[in-house]
């Protein structure tokens, strides 16, 4: 019998048990736990997949940039001024490592490393390097400019990086999380913009939990009860419930699709967002009707949609749309950034709408995130009891997956299974 | 208008300890009281000290509705994060009166808020930003603006208690 207090690394097929026959689908505590199964996750997992960096539309000029760890890694993303094109730099200087970028945002035609003054373009070239003629004819400054990482790819502007050059391109990787991520955009005309400001947390917690809770319908009525007495109070009515359906979309990307309570800016009304705004949300529906025809549209106006991205992407287009990405920094905790998308022509009234839609639910002052972050520091601190070996995610196992199933979570969890038993990006063994 | 501008930083300052005081105790109800019925409760994002909540994502952005909400929510045995509550600290200091003006004073404070649950200690830093008004001869604030300096919420996680 295996402990939880047993570190050793373990295959993912040890730590993930299926067992198809009984329904019964299990997740070995140890997973959340273990230091080992954190290494093997930087290794097998985080060097392996698609990350994401960031948002076209946060460096919309030549020369704008940010800067943020990905995959734990200190890396930028710049606008190139001679090319257009957005490069994704590791964040440092060639010569002796210091970080180039330096500041979180901004707009540079040069990065200069400030200890030795080695200048970078925007394009990554070595343009600058003081007291050249010390090196002879021998410094080679073609191969000396920053390091881009090993893959980057845009997908309707989110930007992904993955450290691995042999990783499928993006949107074979995306999958059936295609259709999802264009449903979101085309509910913004095709013309999605980050909002500025940037949320960042974090939290004590093993970063499969927030994986986990971010695509589960199930806890929504227990743990948001006060989230809910607030629609109430202003008179939303709770009997819709939480239904739908979950999905599987492929390489461990998953979605919670249904509807639910709340409204949504685009286009689902509801007291909260006030009388006046009612016929402005009609008018919006019947646009997208026309568009995209009734079916489509209705997808659109009415149903939610909390999707993961494999590993650690959230989209969750909800009471307003929100794109979350997280880090674990050991077994046991994780850091958080969440942004706020929104339609880039939006009438500053329905922004405002927006706005208040999200910050009411959402992110570290919201009335519901706060509690989320309040259970999973709890699962992690009752993982640290023992007595009890595995978690169980067997719901729904026995029939057509619906909103308050854990389909989703097996999506996951057979993708993280697959990795940490050292399967190839496609599968393969 | 007269009053406003005659009140002296004593007097603010013993406002001010009031409020702490009242957040301290968990007096939420009558914390509540100390504030408009037009009132704003606005956290932008650390990194993002200008964040303007009617365009750019903020932390909070309550008005009275909402500051309602969250004060029942924190009252009740559902709000998990702060059930049971944290012991917390308000330290309120280098208190600045600007001049007042359309019926307003402002007032600029540092502050450091510590926050003590379940074996765990976190902080606070940064300044407050009040706008304050006399209402039927009370005195009561119209607009609190918290700016953190911190860069992340981390370790802090969240802000759950009203800082």
């Amino acid at each position: 019998m295996t402990l939880i207090t047993d570190h050793r690394a373990r295959t993912g097929s040890q730590l993930v048990n299926e067992d198809a026959a009984a329904r019964r689908f299990r997740v070995h505590r140890s997973a959340m736990t273990s230091p080992a199964v954190f290494e093997a996750e930087l290794e097998k997992v985080f060097a392996h997949s698609w990350l994401y960096v960031g948002h076209e539309s946060e460096i919309p000029q030549p020369g704008d940039y940010v800067r943020r760890p990905v995959g734990g890694r200190p890396v930028f993303m710049v606008r190139g001024v001679k090319s257009g094109q957005v490069n994704v730099f590791h964040n440092t200087c060639t010569h002796r490592g210091a970080v180039v970028c330096r500041r979180d945002r901004g707009n540079a035609k040069v990065f200069q490393c400030f200890y030795h003054a080695w200048s970078f373009d925007s394009e990554g070239t070595l343009v600058g390097v003081p007291g050249r003629d010390a090196y002879g004819e021998d410094l080679d400054m073609a191969s000396l400019g920053l390091a881009h990482v090993a893959r980057s790819q845009s997908y309707r502007g989110f930007v992904f990086a993955s450290f691995d050059p042999d990783v499928p391109d993006l949107v074979d990787y995306l999958a059936g999380a295609r259709e999802y991520l264009d449903l979101v955009i085309d509910e913004a005309d095709g013309n999605l913009q980050i909002i500025s400001g940037t949320q960042e947390y974090g939290m004590q917690a093993n970063w499969k939990l927030l994986v986990e809770n971010s695509i589960d319908g199930y806890h929504a009525a227990s743990t948001h009860d006060t989230y809910f007495k607030y629609l109430v109070s202003l008179g939303t009515d709770l009997s819709v419930g939480v239904s739908g359906v979950t999905r599987d979309l492929g390489n461990g990307h998953a979605v919670l699709e249904y509807l639910a309570p709340w409204g949504r800016p685009i286009a689902k009304w509801e007291p909260l967002f006030g009388a006046q705004a009612e016929g402005e949300i009609a008018a919006l529906r019947a646009r997208l009707a026309a568009e995209h025809g009734e079916e489509r549209a209705r997808r659109m106006c009415d149903l939610n949609r909390n999707m993961l991205i494999y590993p650690n992407l959230i989209i969750n287009d909800i009471m307003a749309v929100t794109v979350r990405t997280f880090m674990p920094t050991s077994a046991t905790a994780m850091t958080v950034t969440a942004w706020e998308a929104a339609p880039r022509d939006e009438l500053p009234e329905v922004r405002q709408r927006r706005l208040d839609s999200f910050l009411t639910f959402l992110g570290p002052g919201g009335f519901a995130t706060p509690d989320d972050i309040e259970a999973l520091e709890s699962c992690q601190q009752g993982f640290a009891s023992g007595g009890v070996e595995w978690n169980d995610i067997s719901r729904g196992m026995g029939r057509s997956p619906q909103a308050t199933d854990e389909e989703q979570m097996r999506a996951f969890w057979r993708r993280w299974r697959d990795q940490l038993d050292g399967a190839g990006p496609d599968g393969a063994r | 208008m007269s009053a406003l501008a005659a009140l002296t930083r004593a007097e603010v300052e013993d406002f001010l300890y009031r409020e702490a005081e009242l957040l301290d105790a968990w007096e939420l109800d009558d914390w509540l009281q100390l504030y408009t019925a037009d009132a704003r409760y606005v956290i932008p994002c650390t990194g993002d000290p200008g964040g303007d909540p009617s365009r750019d994502l903020v932390l909070i952005d309550d008005n009275r509705l909402r500051l309602q909400a969250r004060v029942e929510r924190l009252n009740s045995r559902k709000a998990h994060r702060e059930y049971p509550h944290s012991n917390t600290r308000h330290l309120v200091t280098n208190v600045r009166l600007g001049a007042a003006g359309d019926g307003e004073l402002p007032v600029r404070a540092s502050f450091t808020v510590w926050r003590f649950r379940g074996g765990r200690e976190t902080s606070y830093v940064g300044g407050y930003e009040y706008r304050l008004v006399l209402d039927s001869g009370a005195l009561k604030i119209r607009s609190k603006r918290v700016v953190l300096d911190m860069t992340a919420l981390r370790p802090a996680s969240d802000v759950a208690i009203i800082l």
